[in-house]
Formats: C-alpha cells, structure tokens, sequence
C-alpha cells in the first residue's frame, strides 16, 4: 500500500539509557531500551508497533519525533536524515509530524483553553496570521475530530477522556502534518471510546492521507486499524508482516503467544492458547543468543547461543527467529 | 482497512459538560472557600487599620508623654502606654505597617528569587547541582540564624530585614520550583508542545511557569507567615528595624521587663501578629484546595 518512498525510515535504531553510577567507578550498566530497530512507513499507511510494556516501543515514537536522541542508527523523514540534527534544523520538519499521546489528562495543558492548545502549533509554524485565520483553522480543527465549536472556549477539564483525546488528535492535525505517531493513543479510554476514537484516526487517514505509526500493547485493536505490524520484544523487532499474514499465520512464538492472549468474542471458539512462562528478562543486563530464548517453548540450542537477524518467511513477513518451520504447523 | 461497526449514534458526541453554574454570590464563595474568606478578610482588616492609621484615632506613635507612663487600657489609651508613655494603641496599628509590608515584600521577593533560579536549575541541568547544592547551603541554617547573621553585617532597616528574610527563604521557593519544572518537562503536554514546534522560551513561560504558580502562590504566603515572625523575632532581639520604629517585635521587646506586671504591652503587639499569621495561614489553606484547575469544577 505505501508509494516507493516511505515517509518515515528507521534504519539500526538503538537507545540506550546509563543507569547513574551507584559509587565511583562501577561500571556503567545500561538499559537496552531500543537495540537495533529497523522499519518504514510508507505514505497513506499505517504501521503499528506492537509489543508489551517496556519493550521499547514508546522509546522508538519518542527518538523518532525527536524527543530523545538516538544512541545509534537513523531516522529519515521523506528521505532527509532527522536524528542528527540541532534543535532549531530540526524544528521546521516537526511541522510533518506530530504525536497523540495515552494519557488524555496529562497530554493537555490544564491551564489553557482549547483555544489556545490549537493555536500554538498555528502560531509556532505561522500556519495563520490574523484573529480571523486563527479562529477559522481552529474551528476546522474542532470539526475534523467532531467537536462542537464551543469547545474552543473551554479548560481541558471540562472533557471526558474521549473528548480530551479528540482535543489532543485535532493538535495533532493542526500542522497538516505527513505523520502521526500515536503512542497508546486509545490504551486508556473504555471499550466503546476506544473504538470511536479508532474509527476517527482511520477516517481522518483516509481524508487527509496520513501516515500513522500507531504504537499500542493492544492486538485486537490493531486488526481493524493497521496496514502492517511489526512485533517488539526487547527493544527488537521479533517479527514484522501485513495484518492479514500476521494475524491468520503468526510465525514468531512470541507474536503467536500475543495473539493467543487477545480475547475472542466467541466463549464456545476452542483455540490453542500458547502461554508463556516466567518475565521479561531485564533490558539492563539481556539474555545471550534469541532473546525471547528464556520463554520460548520451542527454544534449543543455537537460540541461546546465536541471535536470530530478521528473514523473509513469506511475501510479506519477516520473522527473527532460527526455526525452520513456523511452530505449530 | 475494516471499520468497528458502532451504531451512528455512539459515534456522535455526548454532549460537553455544562460549564459550572455561576454563582457569584459572597455567600456562596465564603462556603465554597472559607479558608480564602476568612484569612483574607483577616489580611484586609489589617491592611486597613496599617493604612489608614492616621485616621483612627491614633497620636504620634514615638511621641513620648512621661505623665502617663504604663496606664493600663482605658478609655483615654485604648491599648495603654508604655514605659515612656507612648500610646501602645497607635504603636500597634503603625507597626502593622512593617509587619505587612516586610511580609508581602519577603514573599514576593522570594517567590521572584525562587522562581528563576528553579527555572534556571531545572532546565539548565549543568547548573542544577550547583545551584541545588548553595540552596542546601542555605537552607541548613536555621531561617532566624541566617537573617541574625545577616543584619549583623549591615545596619538595621526595613529594607535590611526584608533582604536578609528574603535570602532565607528563597531556597524553599527554588526547591519547590525546581521539583515542579522537572516533573512539568516530563509531562506529555510538554513534549507534544515541543513536537508541535514550541521553542524553549515559549515552552517556558506558557506551559511551565502557569503550572508552577498555584503552589508557589501557596508557599508565598507561608513565606508570607513566616517572614512576619522572623521580623517580629529580629525586632524582639535587637537585630532588626531600629527601636524607634514603631513595629510589633519592638513593641514587645520593650514590654518584655514589664510584662509581669504589665502585660498588655506585649499582650496586643502578639495578639495582632498572631492573628495575622493565622489569616496568612487561613489563606494559604484556601488558595491551595482553589487552585488547583482540577478541583475546580466541583458540582
């Protein structure tokens, strides 16, 4: 679905955080947040990174938009290296992408009007100049993410949690950016929210053509979202596919454990549950080999000693993993 | 790309909250508020009795009068006289004066202090431990020993006491500051203003510094307190405004010898200033349950 040239280029992505010393002279121990991530985003498409807590995800959305630097590796919008740039390089091209963040409470300002959210990247980027223009783009804003105009004059916590996200996703838009990276951006709201707001990120990307990275732990809501997945566990991608191959053909264990935790409407529905034993080993000090190696059901050998890189196990599916066949088949 | 299927209805908006509705009334805000009512009508009362003094009865507050020394209150000297014969009634409201003035001078100074150098600390991290450690410097001495030590090395003056109150106090203000920005920088409304394009200044005044003013309002007044009782302590010891000036500490200090047998001298100077710290006290309550934007729409 994505043109030739992909909006978004992640190429050997690491961040790595120090762990402050605890006397002088310990080494310095680190946390492999991100450890070599690779992917692309085409325009008009929908990536999501799926993966659970602490596995690096949100770490990927926040280097991408320029919040943290990289440890190693590169960032591309539209071809043009990001990652390295100074602050005021960078700050034109933030215009092209923006962000929606989980937590609609702390992601809006409570002491500015909703007017005034709105206006600040109108302002920043001069994407209007006189009462008027502000007033119009505004209320445009509002529209897009079916808000009632009077909103403009209101305190974000005059809102509920979907109303709040809708304020936080027409920010978003008000730069008329190529991207958005929406890290957990349904995670917090209720069912019937979460779904409204779901089919308003998909109607706004068939309107506007947006490319969207959408970052969440949430399989069941990715399927009626996404165009591709792609899989993190430990800071890598374990496998990455379209939605289709992914969900009917699972390869790597870990995303085949994933989808067996998604709940099935259907209680009568008999299906194989793979679950997996013990925790995430930590990301300061990771296992050697495979490193899904410590919970893998089908772990041998070579998985302990050997990390697996990403391969092709069909047209659209890439999976890190040393088996042969996909498990289960 | 499939859609959740949602009846059309769901999708449309609940509709918003309605905005609370006003009320306006005084009644309703002293029982909404009462901490804010009462403190600050406190603070109002003094403020007038401090300003209009000349107008309430008063005589000269240093003029002496040696043939009506130490008269208890009466109908010719409200409050008495003391050992000079000074009407201790014009003395009290005049030194509502200093302590009002030193109170809100300290408090806004060192909110003004505490404030940059907070925001400085918390955005410029090379200068954070530097900072920090001066204001741990500070902060280890007592607030009395430290404005003590500083008046020692100049003369006795208003402007003095507030100086030296205001460099003991500013620490708290830096410390509480510089808490809140680091907090603030790791707020998701911050880093989407900084995705949306917002460059530092601005990310500064419109987003961190409004969300740090309701609790440095708050500990502005218990700097407020406070100072009026370091004032009253450095005036009580001789450390602070000259003996002349007729300020609540001075009142006492001069009745202390007294104040067996005589103690309305010291008697009304405490009781003003009690009250007057408690009413700073009060409001410093309220402001902190009113300001904070999240309890604000209370139905």
């Amino acid at each position: 679905m994505g043109e030739a040239r992909p909006v978004i280029e992640v190429v050997g992505l690491k961040k790595y955080f120090p762990l402050p010393r605890r006397y002088p002279g310990q080494p310095v121990s680190r946390v492999h947040a991100v450890d070599g991530v690779s992917f692309t985003i085409g325009r008009g498409e929908t990536l999501a990174l799926v993966g659970e807590s602490g596995c690096g995800k949100s770490t990927v959305g926040r280097t991408i938009l320029g919040l943290l630097k990289p440890t190693a590796g590169e960032v591309r919008l539209d071809g043009e290296r990001i990652d390295s740039l100074s602050a005021g390089r960078l700050r034109p091209l933030r215009r092209r992408m923006q962000v929606v963040f989980q937590d609609p409470f702390s992601s809006l300002n409570p002491r500015l009007r909703v007017r005034e959210i709105l206006a600040e990247p109108l302002a920043n980027f001069s994407l209007a100049r006189t009462r008027g223009e502000f007033s119009a783009r505004i209320a445009g804003l509002l529209e897009k993410v079916r808000l009632p105009a009077d909103a403009a004059a209101r305190f974000p916590h005059e809102f509920s949690g979907g109303q709040r996200q809708r304020i936080g996703i027409a920010r978003a838009l008000a730069t008329a950016p190529e991207v958005i990276i929406c890290d957990e951006a349904v995670s917090a709201l209720d069912v019937s929210v979460k779904a409204q707001i779901v089919n308003l990120l998909a109607d706004l990307q068939d309107e506007l053509g947006l490319s969207l990275l959408f970052i969440t732990h949430d399989l069941a809501i990715v399927e009626h979202l996404t165009h591709r997945v792609a899989v993190m566990y430990l800071g890598r991608i374990v496998e990455e596919a379209d939605r289709r191959s992914l969900f009917a053909r699972p390869w790597h264990p870990y995303t085949q454990a994933l989808l067996s935790a998604v709940p099935v409407p259907d209680p009568a529905a008999s299906r194989r549950r793979t679950i997996l034993k013990g925790d995430v080993p930590s990301p300061i000090a990771l296992p050697t080999g495979c490193r899904f190696h410590t919970r893998c059901p089908h772990a041998f050998a070579r998985c302990r000693t050997e990390e697996p890189e990403l391969r092709p196990v069909g047209d659209t599916q890439r999976v890190a993993c040393h088996l042969e066949v996909r498990p289960g088949e | 790309m499939s859609e959740i299927s949602l009846p059309e209805e769901a999708a449309a908006l609940p509709e918003i909250l309605p905005p609370p509705a006003a009320r306006g009334r005084v009644a309703g805000f002293v029982l909404r508020h009462p901490g804010i009512a009462i403190g600050g009508g406190l603070i109002g009362v003094m403020a007038f009795l401090a300003i209009a003094a000349p107008w309430l009865g008063t005589v000269d507050p240093q003029a002496l009068d040696p043939a009506n020394m130490l008269i208890s209150p009466s109908a010719g000297h409200w409050f008495g006289t003391d050992m000079l014969g000074r009407d201790i009634y014009s003395r009290v409201l005049y030194g509502a004066r200093v302590s009002l003035v030193v109170g809100f001078a300290v408090a806004a100074l060192a909110s003004v202090g505490g404030m940059a150098i907070g925001l400085v600390s918390g955005f410029i991290r090379a200068l954070d431990p530097v900072l920090m450690r001066i204001m741990d410097g500070v902060m280890a001495i007592p607030a009395i020993l430290l404005a003590i030590a500083l008046m020692a090395l100049t003369q006795g003056s208003v402007g003095n006491v507030i100086i030296a109150i205001t460099v003991s106090q500013v620490p708290q203000v830096a410390r509480l500051v510089r808490g809140m920005v680091l907090s603030l920088r790791e707020q998701p409304f911050v880093e989407a203003a900084i995705a949306a394009g917002t460059r530092t200044p601005r990310l500064i005044w419109r987003h961190i510094v409004p969300n740090t003013l309701a609790p440095v309002i708050v500990q502005a007044t218990y700097v407020c307190a406070s100072a009026m009782i370091i004032e009253a302590i450095l005036d009580f010891i001789g450390a602070g405004t000259p003996p002349v000036v007729p300020s609540w500490g001075n009142i006492m200090a001069e009745g202390r010898a007294l104040w067996q047998v005589k103690p309305f001298i010291v008697f009304f100077p405490a009781f003003f200033l009690s009250v007057t710290v408690l009413a700073v006290n009060l409001l410093g309550d309220g402001l902190r349950d009113a300001l904070d934007p999240r309890l604000g729409t209370r139905q």
